[in-house]
């Protein structure tokens, strides 16, 4: 693995029968960076990002996330990674404290560990009162920050998000990216979909994703400039278009 | 190995937490056991039965008093033609119809041949056969006695050889069909609930879409499987006890064998039952899907288990198909232990094959279960 | 109309796409039924015994003959001492033991009667009621073909006729039962897993803010089902009469109209299952364990209902299976027309009145 490259991927691409959903991707994600990986409602980018978290076989191309290899290892990249699905998943008929007992063991922290970061993600949250709810029974915000916070329990390298924000309030949305960053700036690289155009913005770098290609890659700033759009939006409607 | 212990703490309180599923799992399985088991007999006893008797004589009556007499028979009309007799037929109010013909007494003493009209409702062949040897026993032994008294006169030297069959139930004097079909039962509910329970289990996560995020975690796929196993294992070993504690006190089940064995075979063949619901999870993508396979399966288990028609009298591909049914299994072995007493020896046969099924079912559900697609 | 229209056909839609419940909803009452018809029968043949022969003379193997001979029995062994008797029973090998006293035909000769003892497995009680009566039955033919030739007097003669199944061929006692089961189960779960399921993904809330009314959705809903129910009934019929050679002595058309009627009938009781249920889950457990075997051993499908304890006599008429039993029995086997059946086809409809009214209050209850 090159020093600060933790996922590299070449040409990577995954088939369904004879449709192509991602088509020969190449990127590559540098340590403690945001990376946004973009793109509409059905671009690839929730199946590229399958194959990356190993949850997927790419047809063709290879990938590598924390060194190892997508297509041989991946359960040695499960190991170094943390994950929150689209829908959210944390178990709504269990309190905010049994999911993260239970997420936590399985990743295989002790019982005191697993103590110690129940205590601290409570108290960061601010959900003291609401320890022992069943998760089914918070808003929407709630759910998608702990979730985060579940997925970092382990202290993985890299952290992927797949649409966090979906179906949440500007505010919220605001204080999840606080916690994206904090996380970042502790080292973790953050790779997130999401099809909010103006998140786009708070990444470090972005890729646009348009009917399984990679159409545009490079921070935000720069891709405004390309194509002279004021915001993030208006380069994915050129790009879109275009 | 913790790591399976987070999973079955997790499992342990999502069934228990479900509160609309508690009483299904627990109650609906008793109170059918304690219903069911009472409906489930083939005694054949208050047969709906009628006459028409052409011929009232002293004889024809008493022959009629015979059937009035027996508990088998429950003597209900006197048809005054053969076309009511045939329209109650038609309207299921009776089943079985005695035609005692005109110059019955008369034909009988003066040894001319004259015959009975027997009529039976033969839709349920298996007991129409049954009802027709309890009237032939009775004419017959009403024939004996009258010719007895008839031949006290005359001096015939050659005298009617008699053979008598003597019956002798063993394990179940009496013919309970309880004691034959409570345990029976019991082991349909157990299998049913874990079938159905551990069936739509991983489907329901894939569908909720927990299952994804399972499977990015290093969690291996034997921990996870092993991890889903456990728990409806004690469900099913608890539903059995309650059971057997039901059979035994309201029941009065004999219990001849060793319960310790019953409880370890049981261990292996609920494992049997989850090993195939959670392979039928695997391969399904909604939960309607895996029940209704898991209840093809189970129509299938159910009446082709021995509990209610003998698997003996099925055509040999037939037979050959309840090799693979599990329950077939454990009802022997239930009759066999629980009733006969048979050893660990005498049931060893059906052990291994089960203990072997349990192997294989469950290495398909891991194998199946694919944390990568 | 046309909304209602319009929301049938997405129903049906769903159902159609999903290729694997297809494939299991018309699949499997085939597959049953095909299965059932040729495999569940009562008639015992070749059923294992053992002979424990005291005498061993002619007269004692003219009889183990003739009970070889007959088509219900096999003799697997012949043992030696009455303790084996316990050891074969053990084993599992034979379900009977014929145990013949010594000196059976000096004893037939000078006293004119013997004794066989006919000990019997019952852990299996059925079997051995049935195996006692036809080993009894083989005796007495035995016994009478001896008493023929010496030409007794006074012999009293029973005629037997066998109405409706002269054959006495199983199948058609079970093929009914079975037909009934298949359609019952099939219509109740498929209603009630439709229903709940839009519940629980929460798109039943966005049918019952369309301008659909609430009635019209659950009919829409179960309109679907009540065609492939008709098909699954249609393909069962057919099934019955060119392979097991079912007759339908009566009006076929009337044999429809019935069907449809159990047919709706399974279906509201499955919305009304529905109705109390929360998740797919507590519907689907609902309608297979809790019809399942209420449906199976209190329809009169395989026990008789006249043996049950009286209560549990009450109990099986509020199961829609019974009736249509008797209704099925009566157009096929009998020929019946609807004067004979006018009773159960008038409770069946009551029921789903009833299935279909009580449902509806739920719901409005429920969702208003």
């Amino acid at each position: 693995m090159e020093n600060n490259r933790v996922i590299e991927v070449k040409e990577l691409t995954k088939m369904f029968g004879d449709f192509t959903a991602v088509s020969a991707i190449t990127f590559n994600v540098k340590k403690g960076e945001i990376f946004g990986f973009l793109g509409a409602n059905g671009a690839g980018k929730t199946t590229a990002m399958k194959m990356l978290i190993g949850i997927s076989k790419p047809t063709a191309g290879a990938a590598k996330v924390a060194g190892f290899d997508v297509a041989s290892q991946a359960e040695d990249i499960k190991k170094n990674i943390g994950y929150m699905s689209q829908k959210f998943a944390l178990y709504d008929d269990l309190t905010v404290k049994e999911n993260i007992t239970f997420f936590g063991g399985i990743y295989g922290l002790t019982r005191a560990r697993i103590k110690e970061k129940t205590h601290k993600l409570i108290e960061e949250l601010g959900l003291q009162d609401l320890t022992d709810k069943l998760v089914g029974s918070l808003p929407l915000g709630w759910k998608q920050k702990i979730a985060f916070s579940v997925s970092l329990l382990h202290e993985p390298k890299i952290v992927f998000l797949d649409e966090p924000t979906g179906g949440v309030d500007p505010i919220t949305r605001r204080q999840f990216w606080e916690m994206i960053y904090k996380s970042a700036n502790n080292g973790t690289t953050i790779f997130v979909t999401t099809h909010y155009m103006d998140e786009a913005e708070y990444c470090d770098r972005v890729s646009i994703m348009v009917n399984g290609k990679i159409e545009a890659l490079d921070t935000p700033k720069r891709l405004k400039e390309q194509y002279k759009a004021e915001t993030m939006n208006d380069v994915f409607l050129k790009l879109a278009r275009g | 190995m913790k790591t399976i212990g987070y999973i079955i703490q997790k499992e342990f309180k999502q069934i228990f937490r479900n509160k609309g599923m508690l009483p299904i799992i627990f109650i609906m399985p008793m109170v059918q056991l304690l219903i069911l088991a009472n409906a489930a007999t083939f005694e054949i006893k208050n047969i709906k039965f009628a006459y028409l008797d052409n011929d009232r004589t002293p004889t024809s009556r008493a022959l009629l008093e015979k059937f009035n007499a027996s508990t088998y028979f429950n003597v209900l009309m006197d048809y005054a033609s053969e076309k009511e007799a045939n329209s109650a037929m038609l309207n299921g109010d009776v089943d079985v119809v005695l035609e005692i013909p005109p110059y019955f007494e008369r034909d009988l003493i003066k040894e001319k041949q004259n015959e009975l009209g027997l009529t039976i409702n033969a839709i349920d062949g298996a007991t129409a056969g049954v009802e027709s040897v309890y009237v032939s026993q009775i004419v017959q032994s009403f024939n004996k006695n009258l010719r007895t008294e008839l031949m006290q006169a005359s001096d015939k030297i050659n005298r009617p050889i008699q053979i008598t069959t003597i019956p002798s139930f063993w394990y179940n004097e009496t013919l309970n069909y309880k004691t034959f079909m409570v345990p029976g039962i019991l082991v349909l509910l157990v299998t049913m609930i874990t079938l159905f329970l551990s069936g739509m289990n991983i489907v329901r996560e894939k569908e909720i879409g927990t299952l994804e995020q399972i499977n990015v975690t290093p969690i291996q796929k034997k921990q996870f499987i092993i991890g889903k196993l456990f728990p409806f294992w004690v469900i099913g070993m608890g539903l059995l006890t309650i059971g057997l504690i039901i059979a035994k006190l309201i029941f009065d089940i004999p219990i001849v064998g060793s319960l310790a064995l019953m409880y370890a075979y049981t261990s292996i063949y609920i494992f049997v039952v989850l090993g195939i619901g959670l392979f039928i999870s695997n391969f399904t993508n909604t939960q309607q899907q895996a029940m209704f396979i898991a209840w093809f399966f189970m129509v299938i288990f159910i009446l082709m288990s021995g509990l209610f028609t003998p698997i003996e009298s099925m055509p040999q591909w037939a037979q050959f198909i309840t090799e693979f049914n599990p329950i077939k299994y454990f009802v022997e072995v239930m009759r066999m232990v629980m009733l006969k007493g048979s050893s660990f020896a005498d049931i060893l046969p059906q052990m291994i094959k089960t203990l072997l099924y349990a192997l294989v079912m469950n290495g398909l559900a891991v194998w199946s279960y694919k944390k990568t697609n | 109309m046309k909304r209602f229209r319009g929301f049938v056909i997405k129903e049906f839609y769903h159902i159609f796409r999903d290729k694997r419940s297809l494939f299991i909803l018309f699949g499997m009452p085939v597959a049953q039924i095909l299965l059932f018809g040729f495999a569940i029968t009562n008639e015992i043949n070749n059923v294992d015994i053992a002979v424990l022969d005291h005498s061993k003379d002619a007269t004692t193997e003219e009889i183990i003959n003739s009970i070889s001979a007959s088509e219900y029995f096999s003799i697997d062994q012949f043992i030696e001492r009455e303790a084996d008797i316990e050891t074969v029973f053990k084993q599992g090998k034979v379900k009977a033991v014929l145990n013949i006293e010594k000196d059976f035909s000096q004893k037939l000769i000078k006293d004119g009667k013997a004794h066989v003892q006919i000990i019997t497995d019952a852990t299996d009680p059925n079997t051995a009621n049935t195996i006692y009566n036809y080993v009894t039955a083989i005796l007495q033919k035995y016994q009478q073909s001896q008493n023929e030739s010496v030409g007794l007097p006074y012999q009293i003669v029973a005629q037997t006729r066998m109405v409706y199944n002269p054959e006495l061929k199983s199948v058609f006692m079970f093929v009914p039962g079975v037909m009934t089961i298949i359609l019952m189960l099939v219509s109740a779960m498929m209603t009630s897993i439709s229903i709940t399921r839009e519940k629980e993904l929460g798109t039943m809330e966005i049918l019952l803010v369309s301008p659909l009314k609430p009635f019209q959705v659950i009919v829409g809903k179960v309109v679907p089902y009540i065609f492939l129910s008709v098909i699954n009934a249609i393909v069962i019929v057919v099934l019955s009469i060119f392979i097991f050679k079912m007759p339908v002595e009566g009006s076929l058309f009337l044999l429809g109209l019935e069907s449809v009627l159990f047919i709706i009938s399974a279906l509201a009781l499955g919305i009304l299952i529905s109705s109390i249920a929360q998740t797919q889950q507590t519907a689907m457990m609902i309608s297979l364990m809790g019809l399942m075997l209420p449906v199976i051993l209190l329809s009169g499908f395989i026990f008789p209902i006249s043996s049950m304890p009286f209560i549990l006599q009450l109990i099986s008429n509020i199961v829609p299976a019974k009736w249509f039993i008797i209704i099925i029995k009566g157009i096929m086997l009998k020929g019946v027309g609807l004067q004979y059946i006018w009773k159960e086809t008038l409770i069946l409809l009551a029921m789903t009145i009833f299935f279909i009214g009580l449902s509806v209050k739920k719901y409005k209850i429920r969702l208003e």
